[in-house]
């Protein structure tokens, strides 16, 4: 039966709804045709062995369910992929292109959504779309700010937390203002990644959050009086915090990873992450002192979700696409989720889910260092893309040359 | 007699220079002519092709044609910037020669360079990145060196605040550069030892009553350094290059010019990356200004290194202290390094291994049960093309340096700043088809390995004693025969190490290979660079070691196979 006679049906028996979505089961009858037997490359960062064990897991999966071959491309950075689909538009290769999936989100999805890099809107047809949270979660559909418009299909909630060894600290500040009392009393303990990074960026973020009256200027494009007032906040902020830093504020850690192992170091006190069960599956993997713990701040961190992306030239779409769904089914998304492993959160409304489903969540253990949900607190949204570009800019002609 | 004459020292019963110290190569046919040039055209190509798509990305800035140009002048890091590229550029290439040069007059021949060179091998095919984080993990306030002296002895149970990584004046940054220039200076210098008989060079002017330095300096370093310009000026332009060096131990605050030139190519916006495109073609510039400078500073060395060796002194009380000088800093880097080295090996095992203690409190081989997966995976593949290419590479550099003039476009690749120079050679390759495929990765490399081995094959190659071939001619030898047999075997210590160092360099390609190869190609490389991506030290630990372990092998070859081949051939054998 074709899509038409399809339609048609579904017209007689009265439902525009059920038309919908049965033209969308139909298509993806014939997607998950297409992808049988496919090889999807998919180009995701390499640099932690705990994601690279979960994508051979979810590829193993894909085989067995959907016939369909994962290969995980591990990239030393994401902006690797980008230059790839780069250079295949500026060859005009418009199909048979390397890159199948991209982990991607922010600036680099911003960046290839603008450039018309990526293929879709897909995301919203995929069938496990319907379970992805929405409205609990509206990261999902907005990527700093920038609607994802089907470009982009989640698959990890990321949460900014503090990690903190209570064998050295006790009592974690728990606000903004209390973090700089006590870098001021401890001097050299505390630090940050420096930007550009982005997880340096989600900090100078954070610290905006903590320091605006009104934090929803964040969700504008960062222009104008705006910004001046909100930078000129953070730098008077920045300016006192920096001499009771980590090496006086005279260096900075250059990643994630190399804040993370100042911490297992004992050069500094408190650390973060943009994983609410890192610190747990470290400690689980023995590779952090079991007294480490995780915190957040009492008015909420910044939360985004990690996104699957496929270029406009993929020679696997139907492929990629299988995978995109196949990451947001229960059983997978349970797995990210398990401490012991990944301690991704999940993208998914479990609520919603059938019980066998809910307790596939239910069933896992928090790990020794995660927080409840509730411990959690608010998610904060991600400002406009643009608060990063303008913020990195300015950190690095303001710091970026110590005199 | 008169002594201490340098380049053209009449030694030995021939009363004329060593015809070794002049360029030979005038007798070559035209067909033979034509080839390489040829060739050099064909290399040419993707050469222009990435640097013009580095040119036409640094004009892409959507605020206008020079808007890239101007947003780099503009910015205030960039004096600091391009201070911490050249400075600590010169003084490890300076360090690293003089200190190679210093080892071969004090101690060739010697048990403690014996020792020395046994130790090379491994050490040239250490990934930088590995070298630099090992050494990092020395340094640290948090190394390896404070646990094992904390707290008994310094009272810290928590590390100190003080700055031994990633100083403003870029002297870890110099450590780690003499600590992988060293060795491949030692290994170029051995490749060419051989024909420059020097032993007996050595034994007549020690006969006349001069110190080892001091013969040296007049007897084998003038036709040693004419030989050695070529890779003394790749490890000058390296120095000012490497990414991971500069981000691993130099400073941050500014960055060097090219990790700060990574950081602006890496970064999505539109506007980031015209300036970083801009800033590789002002590394180009700078790496070029360098090399001049450096051949300045070399001609005024040259002429107080003659000055010295006119007046005739022995100079036999330099030998003790200059012994000493250099034995001490040579132990030293080298002593940083391999300790450096093993602490990674043991941290790729370690569970937890927590400040103040010296050694792990628990241990796991996860990463070497996926390290070895990845091993037994990935090593055919890595072999292969390490061959193909290094095969290919020492065969094209033969051909090529047939013509006296190799064309300076093919060194563009050594010294642009890979992620700059790729986009546009991939666009180059993607247009012709070419990509995916074991081949365009294989060719994409040889771009990046000819260079080196040009480099290592052209010295020797042209500093053969042409009276061999004469004295072959005029018994009706044919070029072809000559060539056969009487030049290659000749070469074979300079044409192994050609093998072993284009092994290498393939070996080491992430990007190249990653770009060309579409990730359908995997190599222990892209693996171990992805993995070290993140900085964590048990991967890179053990990664490291994969990576090393083939080219390893490869030096390891080339400094063995001429011994055993020529074990009846003193000569031959070099040191």
């Amino acid at each position: 039966m074709d899509r038409r006679t399809f339609g048609k049906l579904a017209l007689a028996t009265g439902g525009l709804t059920l038309w919908g979505r049965a033209a969308l089961a139909a298509d993806w009858t014939a997607i998950l045709a297409e992808a049988k037997g496919q090889t999807v490359y998919w180009h995701a960062w390499g640099g932690d062995t705990k994601i690279n064990d979960f994508i051979a897991w979810t590829g193993a999966q894909a085989l067995e369910q959907h016939g369909v071959t994962l290969e995980h491309v591990k990239l030393a950075s994401t902006s690797d992929a980008v230059a790839r689909v780069i250079a295949e538009r500026d060859a005009g290769q418009t199909t048979g292109g390397a890159v199948d999936l991209i982990w991607i989100n922010g600036d680099n999805f911003a960046a290839m959504k603008n450039d018309g890099l990526l293929f879709g809107p897909f995301a919203e047809a995929l069938p496990n779309w319907a379970q992805v949270d929405v409205l609990g979660k509206p990261s999902v559909l907005n990527d700093f700010t920038l609607p994802t418009e089907g470009y982009e299909s989640p698959w990890a909630m990321a949460r900014l937390v503090f990690e903190y060894d209570t064998a050295r600290l006790p009592t974690p500040p728990r606000t903004l203002s209390d973090l700089a009392i006590f870098a001021g009393a401890v001097p050299g303990r505390f630090t940050y990644p420096q930007p550009p990074d982005y997880l340096g960026m989600t900090f100078l973020k954070q610290a905006l959050y903590g320091l605006l009256a009104d934090p929803s200027v964040l969700q504008s494009p960062a222009e104008g009086a705006a910004y001046d007032t909100a930078a000129a906040q953070l730098w008077d902020f920045l300016d006192a915090l920096h001499p009771s830093l980590w090496r006086g504020g005279a260096a900075f850690p250059d990643s994630e990873p190399a804040m993370a192992q100042l911490l297992a170091d004992g050069e500094i006190d408190i650390s973060f992450a943009f994983n609410p069960g890192r610190a747990s599956a470290e400690i689980a993997a023995g590779t952090l002192p079991d007294n480490v713990r995780t915190f957040v701040f009492d008015q909420g961190t910044i939360g985004n979700a990690s996104f699957l992306a496929i270029p406009f030239n993929a020679a696997h779409q139907a492929g990629a696409q299988v995978i995109a769904n196949l990451i947001l089914d229960a059983r997978v998304q349970a797995r990210a989720q398990d401490p012991a492993l990944l301690g991704f959160q999940t993208v998914l409304n479990v609520a919603a889910l059938p019980d066998d489903q809910k307790a596939l969540f239910a069933n896992l253990a928090l790990g020794a260092a995660t927080l409840t949900p509730e411990q959690m607190g608010p998610s904060l949204l991600e400002p406009h893309a643009s608060w990063v570009t303008r913020l990195g800019a300015d950190w690095t002609e303001r710091y970026g040359v110590a005199q | 007699m008169r002594l201490g004459l340098p380049a053209s020292a009449r030694i030995g019963p021939n009363a004329t220079a060593l015809p070794s110290d002049r360029p030979a190569g005038r007798r070559v046919t035209l067909s033979r002519r034509a080839l390489p040039h040829l060739l050099v055209c064909l290399m040419a190509l993707p050469i222009a092709a990435g640097l013009w798509g580095t040119i036409s990305l640094a004009l892409s800035h959507p605020s206008g044609r020079t808007a890239a140009f101007a947003d780099l002048m503009a910015w205030r890091g960039l004096p600091r910037s391009i201070a911490l590229s050249v400075i600590p550029g010169f003084v490890a290439t300076a360090a690293s020669v003089w200190l190679t040069l210093a080892l071969l007059a004090l101690y060739s021949g010697s048990p403690a360079f014996a020792l020395m060179r046994r130790m090379l091998s491994p050490l040239l095919a250490v990934p930088h990145a590995a070298a630099a984080l090992g050494l990092a993990f020395m340094i640290a306030p948090s190394g390896w060196i404070a646990r094992a002296l904390s707290p008994w002895a310094t009272g810290w149970t928590a590390p100190p605040d003080v700055m031994t990584l990633n100083d403003p004046w870029g002297i870890a940054l110099i450590l780690g550069l003499i600590a992988k220039e060293l060795p491949f200076l030692l290994l170029m210098s051995l490749a060419f030892w051989p024909q420059l008989d020097a032993p007996r060079r050595l034994t007549l002017m020690a006969s006349l009553g001069h110190g080892r330095a001091m013969a040296f300096v007049a007897a084998i370093l003038p036709p040693l350094y004419a030989r050695l310009r070529l890779p003394v000026f790749a490890v000058l332009a390296y120095a000012m290059t490497s990414v991971e060096m500069g981000r691993i131990l130099g400073p941050s605050l500014p960055p060097t010019l090219s990790v700060q030139i990574t950081i602006w190519l890496m970064d999505p916006s539109l506007t980031a990356r015209p300036i970083g495109a801009a800033g590789a073609l002002l590394h180009l510039a700078l790496v070029l200004g360098a090399l001049g400078i450096w051949l300045g500073l070399e001609r005024l060395g040259g002429q107080f290194l003659r000055g010295v060796a006119a007046t005739g002194r022995r100079g036999t009380a330099l030998d003790a202290p200059l012994g000493a000088l250099c034995l001490g800093l040579t132990g030293l880097i080298l002593g940083l390094t391999f300790a450096g080295l093993a602490s990674l090996l043991l941290w790729s095992v370690a569970g937890l291994w927590p400040f103040t203690a010296a050694l792990p409190e628990t241990y796991s081989v996860a990463v070497w049960s996926q390290a070895g997966r990845d091993l037994v995976q990935s090593t055919g593949v890595t072999a292969a093309l390490g061959l193909i290419v290094a095969l290919a590479a020492t065969a094209l550099a033969l051909v090529l340096i047939q013509s006296p003039h190799t064309l300076a476009l093919i060194y563009v690749p050594l010294i642009l700043p890979q992620l700059a120079f790729l986009p546009g050679l991939s666009a180059g390759f993607l247009a012709i088809g070419l990509s995916d495929t074991l081949a365009a990765v294989a060719l994409m490399q040889l771009i990046f390995v000819l260079p080196y081995a040009v480099l290592s094959l052209a010295p020797p190659y042209r500093a053969l004693d042409p009276r061999f071939a004469q004295t072959a001619a005029a018994l009706g030898a044919s070029p072809a025969r000559i060539f056969w047999t009487l030049r290659l075997p000749l070469l074979t210590a300079p044409l192994l190490t050609t093998l072993a160092v284009s092994f290498a360099v393939s070996i080491a390609q992430y990007l190249p290979t990653l770009l060309a190869g579409g990730g359908r190609i995997e190599t222990l490389t892209t693996e171990a660079v992805a993995l070290a991506s993140g900085g964590n030290r048990r991967l890179v630990g053990a990664y490291g070691f994969l990576q090393l372990l083939l080219p390893a092998l490869a030096f390891a070859a080339a400094i063995a196979l001429p011994r055993l081949m020529f074990r009846h051939r003193a000569a031959m054998k070099g040191l």
